[in-house]
């Protein structure tokens, strides 16, 4: 319940709204019971044939009705709509607010892509919240009340009767369904994830099953999920079933139940005959604002589930934070790691062991090493997206905790091993390392990382959209854009992780000899598990096991005959062009 | 767009599945009548005949029977179409799974597997709305307003033709605000498709965003993409909605139109109050099943779109349509011939495979090399008959492979793929793929001849440790040497194998050479080949260009007649002596 209500905290700068859209519903339900009871008075109060005269406010009513209802509908739908996407937009603004200090140390808990993908579903399942959950009962409850007072003016007794129905029809039912589904429900989302999982399975490793033979067991597995996700929803089909059956019988039954229990009161006088169709008509009505309130509790479970993700996530503490008094920038635009000892967790081996070196302007440093040697991490460490264990990293000499964030950030250009592009012009993509960029610089970035051409290629030059939703690029391209993004930021330190991994040999000898070329005044630190360019690099690390146990240049380290080497031979056993 | 009668039948997803959701909706349309007719009885003699309660306590009780009978009704209405709903989906998921199986890894490969595994799975539940009420309004909505407008032209002409009368209007200015509308939704949904594809985008790249000091900046961004998104979805709601708004009108103001003539017309004492009451107890039931039908359109739209993809894959014919009798499978070593060999892939001019022929002795190694696209991969599949030659024969131990049923030949070929699918599951299952019915020390005994029970014996649960999606992860090089266990498990006289292109670890790369080494004793191999040391120590190299075989022959050979293959092997390569 809380976190029902946490989020429609969300809602509170539109309160006007809300309650515009609130009285706006309150109005069409009127206008609905109010057309149809009204026109049960007209003819009844017709067949007494009194003047046309005392007939018009009635049939003056029953026309207001008619054309306001459908307005009123529009109305409330367009106003109550704007709330729930007013509602999103607070949601996923705020969100992004509270992940961006996280990202990406403290979600690293959390599987990435999916989780990602998972929590931008959630904060559309919340589309439910005020729509079907909110709007609907708070509707309902007012337009019942209503109509339950307005039969107790006729009489009492009109009211007592009508109540216990319209008590089940709108709490009753819905608990009907808790009771009888909510349990096996549970199963349901499990099931499913089962079932998707088989699928997955069965199409992505269709080859090997294929080849070992295995369809009938793929076919059993599924009909056997398919069997239970079956029985669990043809349960819940039942129930809804049922549910809608009862509350069809309860609308009815009420009607009868007024017009049963008044017929005694027309007959002695204390109600006018005339009214006995308009309350009959009436209070039929009044159940259809009730029927939607069937699904509010399922709708409830979903929005709890899903802003209980999102909260959990939103709520944790980055681990990483602004020193409290920070030092200014720095002058120099050294690099240095000094005894730098890490874990990503207490319990696990530390991933780097007392790691010392240092980049200087001008200088070109190689980490190279197996996967899983702790390569990666060095990265990290210097972007302060994690922060050491023991040890320090320093820029410029000052030790990096003791300078802002920004400050960081700001003295590294990185390429990153997953690469990160928007869905936006590829102009945009590259602005983002530096937005007052010139046309030239752009052209000059894109020509450095071998990907000119792509310009050219493209229908609407720099101002073609790419990503997802746009031209999709190959992996070689995208790293080749990650490149002359990180080429145009105008940071002293050019680091690349595996940038040029999914290049053809001849491409990736270029593209460093490119972009070396054109970092001969900044430090470069280029972390490789591909000995390519090793002899341009005036120093190479070799990183085993989260270790420096070999350091020096190239040809030192092919004579020492050591780890450096093996990794060489290694390399060299692959055939050349595949 | 809506789902074609044509493709609906083909899905199994017919009008005649839901014939008994229809029946119960009829009868319950003829107890709602009755219902009505009750009630307005009771109420007419009250009103305008003075009765006491007594005297209508028998319609009363056979209104309070009515409303029993509706309940059932209604519940045996909505359960027989959500129990038709689940069944069709189940039929239809079944038979798309059959299906894909038939097609093969050549259909379902690279990007694709990601798009079918969801319209196998979220695509088919998106149906359900589609089956469970959109199917059934489209009798319901057209068979409800015939028989209530048969019960008001047996109490007033007059009404019935005002109901019949606005009824047509409805559709016919539904489809024209519709088609106005439809231009404006069009013209709003890219942008909205873009701006979603943002927020992603953001979250995913959060990590490089930050990196560049723009973290907080697209916080900006976010927030003004977030307020566009919001806009625009309100202006293309603004229009989406008019159809609802023609809708409502129109029935209300039919309702308010008949009221009033009832009314007028009860004046002029034309027509009697129970008959009017009751005309107007049944007017918006008569409106109700169109107000509904509007409703379940975004069922239908968005079931015509997973319908269409289904349909699709469906009609897609299965490359190698199995043999009726199929001879056996030889048994014992395996010799292959290709004679002449040619595949082109459909909707392409140009072949992939073109004339390949070549001979696989018993026992022997053959390397097969080739720039990517040169055909390697495609060679591989018509192999294991995943692929169907458009060209030529393949024979093995002289029996045509295309008599030969796929499942029986693909008992008798082991594949080691370069990136082997780890099922969800325990290493064990996933060794045993390679023999369902094996023992654990078999299972272990084949891990232990690929190489792979070293890293077995560090995970946390040995044989029982989970991996795949969600389980422990594997690098490359661990999971290749499951497949060689596989391989050894079963125990094929035919060995296909592609070898990794990229590096491994030292340590993977040894344990795989000798797995490999062993794999091979006294079966037939094919492999290919990415390292120089399998290349060099192969009984035949086969180099692949365009799909042409342009050289085969041992290394030394090759390599001295400055071909094709020294052109590949590079000028600067060390030859072994």
């Amino acid at each position: 319940m809380t976190t029902v209500v946490r989020v429609l905290s969300f809602l509170r700068p539109y309160r006007l709204r809300v309650l515009a859209a609130i009285a706006l519903g309150c109005a069409t339900v009127a206008a609905n019971i109010g057309l149809v009871a009204v026109a049960g008075y007209l003819i009844a109060a017709a067949a007494l044939k009194p003047a046309l005269l005392a007939l018009s406010v009635p049939i003056y009513l029953v026309r207001f009705f008619g054309v306001t209802r459908a307005f009123l509908r529009y109305g409330e739908r367009l106003v109550s709509h704007s709330v729930t996407f007013a509602l999103l937009a607070e949601m996923r603004i705020w969100f992004y607010s509270r992940l961006e200090p996280l990202a990406p140390a403290s979600l690293s808990m959390h599987r990435t892509g999916d989780v990602l993908a998972r929590m931008v579903k959630d904060i559309d399942e919340l589309e439910n919240v005020y729509l079907r959950v909110f709007s609907p009962l708070i509707v309902a409850l007012v337009t019942a009340s209503a109509v339950a007072v307005l039969l107790g003016v006729f009489n009492l007794w009109l009211m007592l009767v009508a109540i216990p129905f319209l008590l089940l029809a709108g709490l009753g039912v819905p608990l009907l369904g808790r009771a009888l589904a909510a349990r096996v429900g549970e199963d349901l989302p499990h099931i499913r994830g089962e079932l998707s999982a088989q699928a997955v399975d069965s199409i992505q490793g269709m080859q090997d099953l294929l080849i070992f033979g295995r369809e009938a067991s793929v076919r059993g597995r599924i009909a056997a999920l398919e069997r239970q996700s079956g029985s669990v929803e043809r349960r819940l089909t039942r129930v809804a079933a049922l549910q809608s059956g009862i509350g069809d019988f309860l609308a009815a039954g009420c009607a009868t139940a007024v017009v049963t229990v008044a017929i005694p009161l027309v007959t002695t006088g204390r109600i006018g005959g005339v009214y006995l169709a308009f309350l009959a008509v009436m209070t039929l009505a009044t159940f259809e604002v009730l029927q939607p309130l069937a699904t509010v509790f399922p709708l409830m479970d979903r929005t709890r589930t899903s802003g209980d993700r999102l909260f959990e996530i939103a709520d944790s503490q980055p681990n990483v934070r602004e020193a409290a008094q920070t030092i200014s920038a720095p002058l120099d635009i050294d690099l240095e790691f000094s005894h730098v000892s890490f874990a990503y967790n207490a319990d696990m081996p530390p991933v780097l062991d007392d790691v010392t070196f240092s980049v200087r302007r001008g200088m070109h440093v190689a980490v190279v090493g197996a996967s899983g040697s702790g390569k990666s991490t060095l990265l990290s460490l210097a972007l302060r997206f994690w922060d050491v264990d023991a040890g320090m990293v320093k820029f410029g000499g000052a030790d990096a905790r003791q300078l802002t964030l920004d400050a960081v950030r700001a003295q590294i250009s990185v390429v990153m091993q997953e690469v990160a592009l928007f869905t936006d012009t590829l102009r945009n993509n590259l602005r983002i390392a530096r937005p007052d960029a010139t046309e030239a610089d752009l052209l000059w970035a894109l020509d450095t990382a071998c990907l000119g051409d792509l310009v050219d290629r493209l229908p609407d030059g720099l101002d073609s959209w790419i990503g997802e939703q746009g031209l999709q690029l190959s992996g070689g391209e995208r790293q080749r854009l990650a490149i002359a993004r990180a080429l145009l930021k105008t940071a002293p330190i050019l680091a690349l992780d595996e940038a040029t991994a999914n290049l053809d040999p001849i491409t990736e000898a270029t593209v460093l000899s490119q972009l070396l070329a054109a970092a001969t005044d900044r430090a470069v630190l280029l972390i490789t598990h591909r000995l390519v360019a090793m002899e341009e690099m005036d120093e190479i690390l070799v990183l085993d096991r989260g270790r420096i146990v070999e350091r020096g240049t190239h040809a030192e380290l092919v004579d020492s005959r050591g780890a450096y080497w093996r990794l060489q031979e290694a390399q060299n056993e692959l055939f050349a062009i595949t | 767009m809506e789902m074609t009668r044509n493709v609906a039948r083909q899905l199994g997803l017919g009008s005649r599945i839901v014939a008994p959701a229809v029946v119960f909706g009829v009868l319950n349309t003829a107890a709602l009548v009755a219902e009505m007719w009750l009630l307005s009885r009771v109420v007419a003699d009250v009103f305008v005949g003075h009765d006491h309660v007594a005297t209508v306590v028998p319609l009363l009780s056979l209104l309070a029977l009515t409303l029993v009978l509706r309940a059932a009704l209604v519940t045996a209405r909505d359960a027989s179409a959500g129990l038709a709903a689940i069944r069709a989906r189940g039929r239809l998921r079944r038979r798309v799974i059959d299906h894909l199986l038939a097609l093969g890894p050549a259909y379902a490969r690279g990007e694709r597997t990601g798009e079918l595994v969801a319209a196998t799975t979220e695509g088919i539940d998106r149906l359900d709305p589609y089956v469970s009420r959109y199917l059934p309004q489209t009798i319901l909505g057209l068979a409800i307003p015939l028989i209530i407008a048969v019960a008001v032209l047996t109490q007033d002409w007059v009404s019935a033709t005002l109901l019949l009368v606005t009824a047509p209007i409805i559709p016919l200015l539904m489809i024209l605000v519709g088609s106005y509308a439809e231009g404006h939704i069009q013209q709003q949904w890219e942008a909205l498709a873009r701006l979603s594809a943002h927020f992603l985008d953001a979250l995913q790249g959060l990590p490089t965003l930050k990196a560049f000091g723009r973290g907080k900046a697209e916080q900006a961004t976010i927030s003004r993409i977030s307020h566009d998104f919001r806009d625009r979805t309100m202006r293309v709601l603004r229009f989406a909605f008019l159809s609802g708004l023609v809708l409502e009108f129109i029935t209300a103001g039919a309702i308010a139109l008949i009221a009033v003539t009832l009314g007028v017309r009860l004046l002029s004492g034309s027509i009697s109050f129970e008959r009017a009451f009751f005309v107007l107890l049944l007017t918006p039931e008569y409106y109700r099943p169109l107000r509904e039908l509007g409703q379940h359109r975004h069922a239908a739209m968005e079931g015509a779109v997973s319908g269409n993809r289904l349909a699709e894959i469906l009609a897609t014919p299965v490359a190698s349509p199995q043999p009726d009798n199929g001879v056996p499978a030889p048994a014992g070593p395996i010799r292959l011939e290709l004679d002449a060999v040619s595949y082109t892939y459909p909707g392409r001019s140009r072949p992939a495979l073109a004339d390949v022929s070549l001979a696989l002795p018993v026992g022997t190694r053959t390397a097969l090399v080739g720039r990517s696209g040169s055909g390697k991969s495609t060679l591989l599949n018509v192999l294991m008959g995943f692929l169907t030659a458009t060209g030529g024969e393949i024979l093995v131990n002289g029996v045509p492979l295309s008599t030969i049923a796929p499942e029986e030949w693909r008992s008798r070929i082991s594949f080691v793929p370069q990136r082997p699918h780890l099922f969800h599951g325990s290493i064990a299952e996933n060794i045993a793929l390679g023999g369902p019915e094996a023992r654990l020390d078999e299972i272990e005994w084949a891990a232990e001849l690929a190489g792979a029970m070293d890293f077995i014996q560090s995970l946390p649960e040995r044989t029982t440790t989970l991996i795949g999606d969600g389980g422990a992860r594997l690098s490359g090089g661990e999971a290749q040497r499951l497949a060689i266990a596989r391989a050894f498990l079963k125990d094929a006289p035919l060995v296909l194998f592609d070898e990794p292109t990229s590096n491994l670890d030292p340590r993977s790369e040894t344990l795989i050479r000798g797995a490999l080494e062993r794999l091979t004793q006294g079966r037939t191999l094919l492999v290919v080949a990415h390292r120089l040391n399998t290349i060099y120590t192969a009984d035949n190299i086969v180099v692949l260009e365009e799909g042409r075989l342009v050289e085969q022959g041992r290394h030394a050979d090759l390599l001295g007649s400055g071909g094709a293959y020294s052109r590949l092997h590079g000028p600067g390569r060390l030859v072994p002596a």
